[in-house]
């Protein structure tokens, strides 16, 4: 490839990664990033010999195809498990690469094994992840995977010693036994621990690209590689900071819950939809707190038209509060409410909105659970002890939307359900929004 | 330059670059990276030109494959979510 276009290649990837800073020039920054790979792409099948580009082509152009159309179909509250997917993909291609270099004999054979390896864990991870993120495969029992995923660990290390042999059937024997470590490992991480699963596995597929490019010599999979490993790496860190928990805690701990089964006495105030749109077409100031069940019920349309019609109709300040770790992929939430328009200066992070619950007259909390349990301040032996949580405790009033009384994803109650300033809205997320809306309308 | 010492200053611009993105938009972010992260796919088309038993072509061809739907799935997964913050005028459908 020559010098030149080497470097514009990987400028431009670089500078499509900075354009997502502002959301106005991200879709120009996509382009970029397309432009390069394609440029990148093109490039190199044009120096390939006809005999070899009989191999290539038929798969590159099928892949193609199967990439764009389920790209399409997916609906944005799968995004996660989509992502999940194609990141395994890439771990799978890696894999596979390292595999069939082995028979190279320039090979460089530890380098190999370890792509080899790499890129399966991340394949059997990215496959766990996306059957829990789809709902196929739940939480059993999580001591049992962790057996199985520790026998597996070691069977896989014992069969190192005859990968180095250097027979292809033992090298793809030793890449499945990491697979299927990969995939017994994630698989008892809890579903709110997703968001770090998916950004880990995310920066293990940088990082086995970069080993690529080392075993090929290939600058520009190196540099690529960095960025989404670096990607990956920090997107993890923020998570695990949202949460307050370590990597080591979120991936060695099943959640055991603390049994917090909730106590049919405690006294609860139930509301409608109506009671719902008459507090909140009163209010000075409202603020909407989507979590992923807003997500999963895919209200986010309803919740747009509601919040529109509470601003315009009857001029109340709405504002949304969305807590880092909402939803199963960082910034899940902010997609969902972009897909309805609404307008990205009316939705805010954590550290910018939480002191105005205080003025806030209503917290309409649809889908949130755990992030706004004020648990997280005061028991100790609570799984979120001090996560940071949305304070909509100190609103006026607290709408919560909520399917059953059911503890959320950390299996532990929310003393918010309770609260004198509580009104429960039990049922179905859209239905309950739907209605608020038609109230407004009247 | 060699290779360790590109790998350690791509690091550092990996990680300005990251820290840089808006909070609003990690999602596409990690679909963005998602998708170049199938620039293994030039690593399938190098070694082809050194391998040349059929076990090996096949593998690579599946390596392509599966590389292909990375790219393409998670460069149009992302355009369709940054269409979305595209700046009212010039949106249209994706």
């Amino acid at each position: 490839m020559p010098n030149l276009t080497l470097i514009c290649i990987y400028s431009f990837f670089i500078i499509a990664i900075h354009a997502l800073s502002a959301p106005k020039r991200a879709y120009q920054g996509n382009g970029l990033a397309i432009l390069a790979m394609s440029t990148a792409i093109v490039l190199i099948l044009w120096n390939m010999p006809a005999a070899m580009l009989k191999i290539a082509l038929p798969p590159l152009i099928l892949g193609a195809l199967t990439g764009i159309i389920s790209a399409r179909r997916i609906q944005m509250q799968n995004l996660p498990q989509m992502v999940a997917l194609l990141n395994g993909f890439g771990g799978l291609a890696a894999s596979l690469i390292g595999i069939a270099e082995t028979t190279t004999p320039t090979a460089f054979p530890t380098l190999l094994l370890v792509i080899a390896a790499l890129g399966a864990v991340t394949f059997g991870g990215s496959l766990a992840a996306y059957l829990k993120l789809a709902g196929t495969r739940s939480l059993t029992d999580s001591k049992t995977t962790r057996t199985i995923s520790l026998i597996l660990f070691i069977m896989a290390l014992i069969s190192i010693v005859y990968a180095y042999t250097g027979k292809a059937e033992y090298i793809i024997g030793f890449t499945i036994l990491f697979g299927l470590f990969g995939f017994f490992f994630t698989l008892p991480i809890g579903g709110a621990d997703m968001p770090v699963v998916i950004s880990v596995l995310n920066s293990l597929s940088g990082w086995s690209t970069v080993m690529v490019g080392f075993s090929l010599n290939n600058i520009l999979l190196i540099v690529v590689g960095s960025l989404i490993g670096a990607s990956g790496t920090i997107l993890s860190y923020i998570m695990t900071q949202a949460m307050h928990r370590s990597l080591r805690q979120i991936i060695f701990t099943s959640k055991t819950s603390t049994n917090d089964t909730i106590v049919s006495n405690k006294h609860i105030q139930q509301g409608s939809a109506e009671d719902a749109a008459f507090l909140m077409e009163n209010a000075a100031k409202v603020i909407i707190v989507p979590g992923f069940g807003m997500a999963a019920a895919s209200a986010q349309f309803e919740l747009a038209d509601m919040a529109k019609l509470l601003k315009e109709k009857f001029n109340v300040d709405v504002k949304f509060a969305i807590h880092p770790v909402a939803g199963r992929m960082p910034g899940h939430i902010n997609i969902m409410l972009a897909e309805a328009d609404v307008n990205p200066d009316d939705v805010f992070e954590l550290k910018d909105i939480n002191q105005e619950f205080k003025t806030a007259d209503v917290a309409y909390v649809i889908g949130a659970n755990d992030t706004t349990n004020p648990l997280a301040k005061t028991k100790t032996d609570s799984p979120i002890y001090q996560m940071p949580i949305l304070e909509v405790e100190q609103a006026k009033k607290i709408l919560f939307v909520k399917r059953s009384l059911s503890p959320g994803y950390a299996g532990i109650d929310n003393p918010l359900f309770y609260a004198d300033n509580t009104i429960m809205l039990l049922g179905d997320a859209k239905d309950i929004t739907k209605q608020i809306v038609t109230k407004l309308e009247e | 330059m060699c290779l360790a010492d590109i790998f350690i200053l791509s690091c550092f611009i990996g990680y300005f670059a990251v820290w840089s993105v808006t909070p609003v938009l990690h999602s596409p972010l990690m679909s963005v990276t998602n998708a170049i992260s199938g620039i293994v796919i030039l690593g399938a088309f190098e070694a082809l030109n050194n391998v040349e038993n059929h076990l090996s072509q096949l593998m690579l061809g599946i390596a392509i494959f599966f590389a292909a739907v990375n790219i393409f799935g998670g460069f149009a997964v992302s355009a369709r979510q940054l269409n979305m913050f595209k700046p009212k005028k010039d949106k249209k459908d994706a």
